[in-house]
């Protein structure tokens, strides 16, 4: 069976024309530089050696990071750009849903702007009569298709360019990231329209950030990145892939700022913050005791910073995987651990090590310290390492920050890192809140749900 | 090339709708709406005739009534102009179509020029009114001239637009340049002066070198001058000349269609 779509080796140069920014006709014609001016200075590669192919009545999802190349790839096949090298061949009606609306002219009606839209789109003007009652109904708009364009909300915009668009009927239809247009309800029915689509064997290519659509829609899936193939196939897979490189990017941006953080706080202005004197600076934690010099005055108190005497000293702290190795995303309900390296200037037996966890708005998720865990110090000299391991960490998706800090037990602090290392937590589910309680659903025969795909 | 050439005419009906959008759009809102297609070249010719016949009169033999040649000229030259100037703009305002929607882009200047051709000939009867007016019966035969001189123009008119609007969309300056070519254009054409003129003796060749001389001589020879139309080799001249502009102007917007969707 031929495919639908296929593209060959395509590349796609962009010019920039950057040498020429200012250039004019007169400019151009004074140096005789026309068609110099003309050849591109300065070339951008936003597609490079694409292949794919897709296979009639495939729904087929292309994803990738901003500036990828999806849409590029997209317009090759629509044919709005040609290839710079390389073979793209589409099998039978194209449309395009790239920009809702693109072709509506304000100052006219609705109902002749549904007109001028659908033969731009390649259909003759009785097919669009045809379909006329079909479009307006399918774009809410019975009341207000007479009235000019321009008085239109840009929902209503939208809703009639989709509808156009769609009652098209292709044989190959392309999305970009066209799904976010109406509220709740219109998006259903464009889904519900694209499985349709499905049914009857059309094949759908679909440009989308939306990941769970990718898994709950397509058969098959692409993911570009930097205009290269990176991935293609069975769409949880491809995905996977992605958030795994999402996460990797994710973790080195994380890391450059924790550096910053760090050395931010450590320099030699690095004073307690008049909020938290060396009285209110302790761990953090609801003990249900009678405030000690060791709770903080203001628990949202979230400026971060460094202070205390250094006679022991924090040299590293670093954010474990389950592989023991230093990162900066985690998989919510997978372990973590936290390590703390110390240094002890001279033997002390008077010392506390204190971990807490803060969201982004700067709630305390989770704290504690050794000294609440009743562990009574002997000894800490030298170099130490500390080692605080999380089994599960039961937090929803979010960036969290971490509070380190070895004090005495009356709260006097030795080093104190507040709020200086971040971390994400990653999440399958968009559940909400901070906390994930380890749960399970049980249901009586009576309730039933649809197998999920 | 001509493969495109022919898909375009696939696109007739998209044509046929646009122009008929740009009529609708242009005068929705107004209070007077189609009337300003008369009113425009009207004051227009308010103007000229006041200068012409009351402050500097112009007083040649056989261009007299004065405003009705002047008339005859301003009219298809109003078509000529605005149609350039929209068609160098219509790559750049329609940019987001030829980004967004697969069509061919040459629709757009061709629209330019097909909408002013509807005002145009919504602005004739005016000629006809002042025809009636002067008790000046141009010539029957001479009338079916008029047909072939309106295509003459029409093709010429496309071919240029279709250069301009190429153009224009990497030299944005085309669009101020063409402003004031267009002024100088308008003044060495005979259009409110007679091309017998004796003090433009001189330069007659040069004149003739002006395709639009030959245009406004052959509307003033058929809708004003009594007698057969003697132009007529001028026009069938300009004809062959107004293909090749049109093969010449098409052939570089074909070469360069593929940069529109990224330099507008």
């Amino acid at each position: 069976m031929t495919p639908a779509i296929e593209l060959r080796n395509v590349t796609k140069v962009y010019r920039r024309f950057g040498g020429r920014q200012f250039a004019t006709l007169k400019s151009a014609l004074l140096q005789r530089s026309i068609l110099r001016d003309l050849s591109p200075t300065e070339t951008f590669p936003a597609v490079r050696e694409l292949s794919f192919a897709v296979a009639p009545g495939v729904t087929y999802g292309v994803i990738g990071r901003n500036g990828s190349g999806k849409s590029t790839a997209l317009k090759l096949v629509a044919g709005i750009t040609k290839p710079t090298s390389g073979t793209v061949h589409v099998q039978g009606r194209v449309s395009a849903l790239i920009e809702l609306g693109a072709g509506f002219h304000p100052e006219i009606s609705g109902r002749e702007n549904v007109f001028i839209n659908g033969i731009m789109l390649g259909l003759s003007k009785r097919e669009v009569a045809r379909r006329f009652d079909e479009i307006v109904e399918f774009a809410e708009l019975k009341d207000f298709i007479d009235a000019p364009v321009k008085t239109y909300s840009s929902g209503m915009y939208m809703r009639l360019g989709f509808a156009v668009a769609i009652h098209v009927n292709p044989d190959v239809l392309l999305v970009d990231e066209v799904l976010a247009v109406g509220d709740e309800g219109f998006t259903h029915k464009c889904l519900d329209k694209f499985a349709e689509f499905r049914r009857r064997g059309k094949t759908v290519l679909l440009v989308t950030h939306s990941l769970a659509v990718v898994e709950r829609f397509c058969d098959e899936a692409l993911w570009i990145d930097g205009g290269r193939a990176k991935a293609h196939g069975d769409p949880r897979r491809v995905v996977d892939a992605y958030l795994t490189s999402v996460e990797e990017s994710e973790g080195q941006m994380l890391a450059t700022a924790t550096a910053r953080a760090v050395a931010a706080a450590s320099g030699p202005s690095a004073e307690p913050p008049p909020a938290a004197t060396a009285a209110e600076a302790g761990p953090d934690g609801e003990t249900g005791t009678p405030p000690s010099p060791e709770e903080p005055r203001d628990m949202f108190q979230a400026a971060e910073g460094r202070w205390g005497s250094r006679e022991v000293e924090i040299t590293e702290v670093a954010l474990l995987d389950r592989a023991g190795q230093p990162g900066f995303v985690f998989h919510s309900g997978g372990p973590m651990a936290v390590r703390v390296r110390v240094r002890a200037h001279a033997p002390t037996s008077d010392f506390v090590f204190g971990v807490s966890l803060f969201n982004a708005d700067g709630v305390c998720c989770y704290g504690t310290n050794t000294w609440l865990e009743e562990m009574e110090p002997e000894e800490l000299s030298g170099d130490a390492e500390v080692l605080f391991a999380i089994d599960s960490l039961d937090l929803v998706e979010g960036t969290y920050k971490v509070d380190v800090a070895v004090h005495k037990r009356d709260g006097f602090p030795y080093d104190y890192h507040r709020l200086l290392y971040t971390f994400r937590t990653r999440s399958r589910t968009r559940d909400i809140g901070i906390y994930r309680p380890r749960h399970h659903w049980t249901f009586s025969p009576g309730v039933r749900f649809k197998p999920t795909a | 090339m001509f493969a495109n050439l022919r898909q375009l005419v696939r696109y007739r009906g998209l044509i046929q709708s646009l122009v008929a959008r740009d009529l609708k759009a242009r005068y929705r809102g107004s209070v007077l709406g189609f009337v300003w297609s008369f009113i425009n070249p009207l004051l227009l010719l308010a103007i000229y005739s006041f200068i012409f016949t009351t402050i500097m009169p112009n007083r040649v033999e056989g261009a007299q009534p004065y405003a009705l040649f002047m008339l005859c000229g301003i009219l298809p030259w109003t078509w000529f102009s605005s149609s350039l100037t929209e068609a160098a703009g219509s790559l750049i305002s329609g940019g987001n179509l030829i980004k967004k929607v697969l069509f061919p882009a040459e629709v757009l200047p061709i629209v330019s020029v097909l909408a002013n051709l509807m005002h145009f000939f919504l602005a004739l009867p005016i000629v006809v009114v002042f025809l009636v007016i002067y008790q000046h019966p141009p010539d029957a035969v001479d009338l079916v001239w008029l047909p072939a001189v309106i295509l003459v123009q029409l093709v010429f008119t496309i071919g240029l637009a279709l250069l301009l609007a190429a153009l224009a969309v990497h030299f944005r300056d085309i669009r101020d340049v063409l402003a004031n070519l267009l002024t100088l254009w308008f003044f060495s054409t005979p259009i409110i002066y007679p091309w017998f003129q004796p003090e433009l003796q001189p330069y007659v060749h040069l004149f003739n070198l002006n395709p639009f001389t030959h245009l406004a001589v052959s509307y003033q020879e058929l809708l004003f001058f009594p007698g057969p139309f003697g132009h007529w080799k001028w026009l069938v001249a300009l004809g062959g000349v107004s293909v090749l502009v049109f093969l010449a102007g098409y052939w570089l917007f074909d070469r360069l269609r593929d940069s529109f969707a990224e330099a507008v």
